[in-house]
């Protein structure tokens, strides 16, 4: 590889993880012109969307493109792409090993294992419902049923890959659970159990990314994540509202 | 009794949505701290009887600035914090009440329901828009002070 190939490389191979994971164009577009100038590029051309990264080095030949196909939530992988960047503006590493870094983050898998994630959604569960119905009667109902409306939609987001239909599964077990919770006795309020065990499956990074995106003038980006942001919340939202039709 | 609850409770559904999302485990607890902060913001509003608007409102212009803030102390991006922070201003209630009454066939209601959640989420990203602007002039500031102690 010539020295600009291994620039470019390096750029788009860090673009591509953090559009992968969840990161804001902006702070991709800045990452990605950084590493370029780190490496002695005067001036680099990006363009970043949430489905492809291109980039090219002004006056050369070399350009570009790699494409994002899936887009997962993992901000550890962000803040470590923003990290390795950062070492090699302290020229604490050269290019290859950067590039060689950048490939072995992008195999890896850090995410909290499946046991903590379930722990985090029971600690968003229960205490939003608190927090938002100002009551503690159905605090458990909504904690077990939030976890475990977490659980089927992680499992089907792993094995289907369609987010949205997984969000929609989760959305109905979520309404049946809670009614049968409310049948039994054990639960005194449906509608406070569902909207408490549903709060970890809303698109929160997706819905903050859009605004972001938007103000920062990426117009491409900005409304896509809002329409994804906004799709996610109508398969949660149907769901729901299936089961409120049938009782 | 009840306020220092809320904070706390705050403070744990922020931890937890920092793990459904993954952010580094150093980042946790700094996350968690703005979450409580800033919904202590809400709750003085509410105690001036400001509402949940101009609450919420309040709240993400905190959550704007601070994470910066963090975001700079502790060299990592920005979303890191202010993602997992916003959980609590996320109008869950008003949008599920929304869907209730539009299933049920109240459509007046729902339309009500539907307003709120456009309005509390149009101040959450306006606070946001604000939290931008306080953020430029702080960083000019420190600019500027820097300069003029060089000199």
């Amino acid at each position: 590889m010539t020295t600009d190939e291994l620039i470019i490389a390096t750029c788009l191979r860090a673009g591509k993880i953090m559009v992968e994971n969840g990161s804001e164009i902006s702070r991709v577009d800045d990452t990605m012109i950084r590493i370029a100038q780190n490496a002695g590029v005067i001036q680099a051309n990006t363009y970043v969307t949430i489905t492809g990264v291109m980039m090219s080095i002004s006056g050369r030949n070399a350009t570009q493109i790699a494409s994002v196909n899936k887009r997962t939530i993992d901000l550890e992988k962000v803040a470590q792409v923003n990290q390795l960047s950062r070492t090699f503006a302290d020229q604490q590493i050269d290019l290859p090993t950067l590039y060689a870094q950048l490939g072995e983050l992008d195999g890896a898998s850090r995410s909290f294992p499946l046991w903590l994630q379930l722990v985090g959604a029971a600690l968003v569960s229960g205490p939003l419902m608190i927090m938002f119905r100002h009551e503690t009667i159905n605090t458990w109902p909504t904690i077990i049923i939030g976890t475990l409306g977490y659980l089927v939609f992680y499992l089907l987001n792993r094995y289907l890959k369609i987010k949205f239909l997984s969000e929609l599964v989760a959305a109905l077990f979520i309404g049946f659970a809670a009614e049968w919770a409310y049948q039994v006795g054990w639960g005194t309020n449906i509608n406070d159990i569902i909207i408490g065990a549903l709060m970890p499956l809303v698109p929160g990074v997706p819905l903050t990314n859009a605004v972001r995106d938007i103000l920062a003038g990426n117009f491409v980006s900005g409304p896509a994540r809002a329409v994804e942001a906004l799709i996610s919340a109508a398969a949660l939202g149907f769901g729901i509202a299936v089961v409120i039709s049938i009782f | 009794m009840d306020t220092i609850g809320q904070l706390l409770l705050a403070y744990v559904a922020v931890l937890g949505f920092g793990l459904i999302i993954n952010i580094p485990r150093r980042a946790l607890n700094i996350a968690g701290w703005i979450g409580t902060l800033t919904w202590g913001f809400y709750l003085i509003v509410q105690v001036f009887d400001g509402g949940v608007v101009l609450g919420s409102f309040v709240g993400s212009v905190g959550i704007g600035v601070l994470s910066n803030v963090a975001a700079h102390y502790k060299k990592m991006p920005s979303i890191i914090f202010n993602i997992p922070s916003l959980v609590s201003f996320v109008p869950g209630s008003q949008a599920y009440q929304m869907v209730r009454n539009f299933a049920l066939g109240k459509y007046v209601t729902a339309m009500g329901f539907t307003l709120q959640v456009v309005m509390i989420t149009g101040a959450i990203a306006l606070g946001f828009l604000i939290a931008e602007l306080l953020n430029r002039l702080i960083s000019f500031c420190i600019l500027q002070w820097q300069r003029m102690k060089i000199e």
